[in-house]
């Protein structure tokens, strides 16, 4: 085996078998998956208990129109009065009261809710669209239109927007915003977090074989630069380990958590076309049973990150991510090498967080507008691309920018590790002095 | 013939000049002390050899060739400042390193085995470097410098952190080694280990040979004429024999041994001294004083 790989080995199978990476990728997927899960979860488990409404209705109106759903039951309370009722709902079991007045048609604010707790967006929607349509139907009917009832049922439509991107070469493509945003922020932001977790790692790595004192012993075997190199690339290896183990568990603990929390999701892509097919045309039936407004949004999500091109998110972020890492590996390895323990490395890790920083800041900008030109510059910037471009990729880049930002990168990389390597050859055999950043200018003028 | 030898070798680092044009010439087979104070550039040299850095000006040549990358091989190294992974497993960092230079992982084991079975730590194959102590790592170290069965030893200040029964089975083992053809460089400010085991040395001190050659030959050139006289009698009888060609420079006693030194001057030779102390006293024991490396050391030093 050469050197380099023996020095790659040592570094990758000694950080492997540490207790911090084993912890790390178990913790890792059951973070991310409940990133995912528990928001999902806490927008349904309110709807999971199921409510009970009191109704108490002056207008007389609306018995039985309120049409009731797995979570929402309605009462209807003939001969009450407000005042008794708003005292007693709560030990009724009731979880609120609805109070609808006689002038209902024609006052808008003449629907009140009575309870201790805040009814979520959904009851309240659910409840003031019943009586909506109602009303109008009713409304309606006033007119004295013949086949009334069919004509209702025929114009009664529901809209989904969906947004169809032309792309150059004139290829209709669906596009899904939200879902783009969340990828190209979760793959900038995972970027940033691997550069400096493992930046970090390798450099700790650095001073570890500057204060054990072996690194002496390591050079009069092989070169500085293949020991720099080898560590970069073994620590690399790490990276990308743990990253795949976070993919496939993330990916399995999802599918596991949705089809236990979420068995209506279950659905065969086929029905998902169908429910957003429906447009226009058809009348929808009254189903009390169906998918609420929210579920189908969860399922549009869902399906829509299916369609992502996973292979090419995927391909660029691993591309970025080694980008990166490398470009930002190579430095950090010098500033360990410069040093003699962790507290002197703060003076030098300033110049490598700032433009990191920059990067997460114009990221968050970039996924809202990933056309921007500031979105444009920091993409191509080598310092800041890594984790700009992998924000703007899920929304579609041009290919000469994805391939000018990718060129940048490589060329600076080359070009930090050429420095670096200098700043690490003196630097490991530099002992007991402070180093400052004109020392380091001058083990660059003279090596 | 010899093994390694630098020619005017220049370094110069950033505000100082290390090594102003420092010749040596190492025999094969020899053990050959490369002395100094602390700063004199000995780490430097050494580093030179081993190809950590390399040198501004000068030429280095190994078995009379211009050395070459690929002579790391050949050399084995044991620095001043040593250490290694705490975190790392004896056998497993043993085997790393060793073939780091250049042993086959099968030619490693089987040696490492050999080596750990000598010292009797086969049982330390599994612990943890922090688990050992420093004499136990420094053993650890010795097996993981020789391994490669290199023909040229150097090692920088061997004995540091050896208790003396350690420190005497590295001397052993270094004699052993030579004895199995190696040749050793070796650095080091302690005199007493150099008048023991080296038969060449090199003394550079502010980047600068000062003394380099065969030790005898250093010593025959530091001699001072000086005798040490043991006798049975009086002091006072032999200092009224000794006339003005003859310094006396002191005298003890052990007992009812006396013990006298004196200096020759003017070109008198032993046998007249001899001459003139027979009729005095009763004379048990008559030596030459040599020098020891470390007067001549500080002399050297000094003068400079």
């Amino acid at each position: 085996m050469s050197k380099i790989g023996l020095i790659i080995k040592r570094e990758y199978v000694t950080r492997v078998r540490k207790r911090s990476f084993i912890v790390m990728s178990v913790l890792g997927p059951i973070l991310f998956a409940s990133l995912m899960v528990v928001p999902a979860l806490i927008a349904m488990s309110e709807d999971q208990e199921v409510k009970r409404i009191a109704i108490v209705d002056s207008s007389h109106l609306f018995m039985n129109i309120i049409p009731e759903t797995k979570y929402l039951k309605f009462d209807y309370l003939h001969n009450a009065r407000l005042n008794d009722i708003k005292e007693t709902y709560s030990a009724g079991g009731y979880y609120g009261v609805l109070y609808i007045s006689h002038i209902v048609a024609s006052e808008p604010n003449s629907v009140i809710f009575y309870s201790d707790k805040q009814p979520n967006l959904a009851t309240k929607m659910h409840i003031s669209k019943a009586m909506e349509n109602y009303i109008r139907d009713q409304k309606l009917k006033t007119y004295e239109i013949e086949n009334l009832d069919n004509i209702l049922k025929s114009v009664r439509t529901r809209i989904n927007i969906r947004t169809i991107k032309i792309t150059e070469t004139g290829r209709e493509k669906e596009s899904h915003t939200g879902v783009a945003m969340a990828v190209g922020y979760a793959g900038g932001f995972l970027i940033y977090m691997f550069i400096f977790f493992f930046g970090a790692q390798l450099m700790r790595g650095v001073i570890e074989e500057k204060v054990n004192r072996i690194v002496e012993i390591i050079i009069s075997s092989v070169k500085p630069f293949q020991l720099m190199m080898g560590k970069i690339i073994g620590i690399a290896m790490v990276g990308l380990t743990q990253f795949l183990i976070w993919i496939v568990t993330t990916f399995v603990l999802v599918s596991l958590a949705t089809a236990v929390l979420f068995p209506e999701l279950n659905m065969t892509p086929t029905q998902q076309v169908i429910s957003q097919d429906i447009m226009s045309s058809g009348p929808v039936e009254e189903n009390p049973q169906a998918p609420s407004e929210e579920m189908d949004e969860l399922l549009g999500f869902l399906s829509n990150l299916k369609e992502i091109n996973f292979a090419l998110t995927l391909g660029s972020f691993i591309f970025y991510f080694l980008g990166g890492y490398l470009l930002y590996g190579a430095l950090f390895a010098s500033i360990g090498a410069a040093v003699d323990n962790e507290t002197d490395t703060q003076q030098f890790m300033l110049p490598l967080t700032i433009p990191l920083i920059l990067a997460l800041l114009v990221l968050i900008n970039t996924i809202n507008n990933p056309d921007s030109s500031l979105s444009f510059w920091f993409s191509i910037i080598p310092f800041t691309s890594p984790i700009v471009m992998m924000g703007r990729l899920p929304f579609g880049v041009q290919n000469w920018e994805v391939g000018l930002s990718m060129a940048l990168l490589i060329i600076t990389f080359i070009g930090m590790t050429w420095l670096a390597a200098k700043i690490y050859r003196t630097g490991i055999l530099m002992y007991g002095k402070k180093t400052s950043y004109k020392e380091i200018a001058k083990w660059i003028r003279h090596s | 013939m010899e093994i390694f030898k630098a020619e005017k070798v220049v370094k110069k680092f950033i505000n100082t000049l290390a090594l102003d044009q420092v010749s040596i010439s190492v025999p094969k087979g020899s053990i050959y002390g490369l002395l100094g104070p602390n700063g004199a550039g000995k780490t430097t040299l050494i580093r030179i050899i081993n190809q950590i850095t390399a040198p501004d000006q000068g030429s280095l040549l190994f078995n009379g060739d211009k050395l070459r990358p690929e002579d790391i091989y050949r050399i084995g190294y044991l620095p001043e400042e040593r250490g290694l992974y705490k975190k790392m497993k004896v056998g497993e960092q043993a085997l790393y390193l060793a073939q780091l230079k250049g042993l086959s992982k099968k030619e490693a084991m089987s040696r490492l085995k050999l080596w750990f079975g000598k010292f009797e730590i086969l049982d330390w194959w599994n612990k943890k470097i922090e688990e050992l102590s420093k004499g136990m790592q420094q053993k650890v170290q010795f097996i993981v410098t020789v391994l490669h069965e290199p023909e040229l030893l150097i090692f920088d200040e061997p004995f540091s952190g050896f208790d003396p029964i350690n420190a005497d089975m590295m001397k052993k083992e270094i004699l052993a080694l030579r004895e199995k053809g190696s040749t050793i460089i070796f650095s080091t400010h302690n005199m007493g280990s150099v008048e023991e085991l080296c038969d060449h040395i090199t003394l550079i001190d502010k980047g600068r040979t000062l003394i380099e050659g065969d030790i005898k030959d250093i010593r025959d050139q530091y001699r001072s004429d000086t005798y040490e006289v043991g006798f049975q009698g009086e002091h006072d009888k032999l200092g009224k024999a000794l006339n003005n060609h003859y310094q006396l420079l002191e005298t003890s006693s052990e007992g009812d041994l006396l013990n006298a030194k004196i200096k020759l001057l003017h070109h008198t030779t032993e046998n007249e001294l001899l001459s003139l102390l027979i009729p005095a006293v009763h004379i048990i024991s008559f030596n030459e004083v040599y020098p020891s490396m470390n007067e001549i050391f500080i002399r050297v030093v000094k003068d400079n």
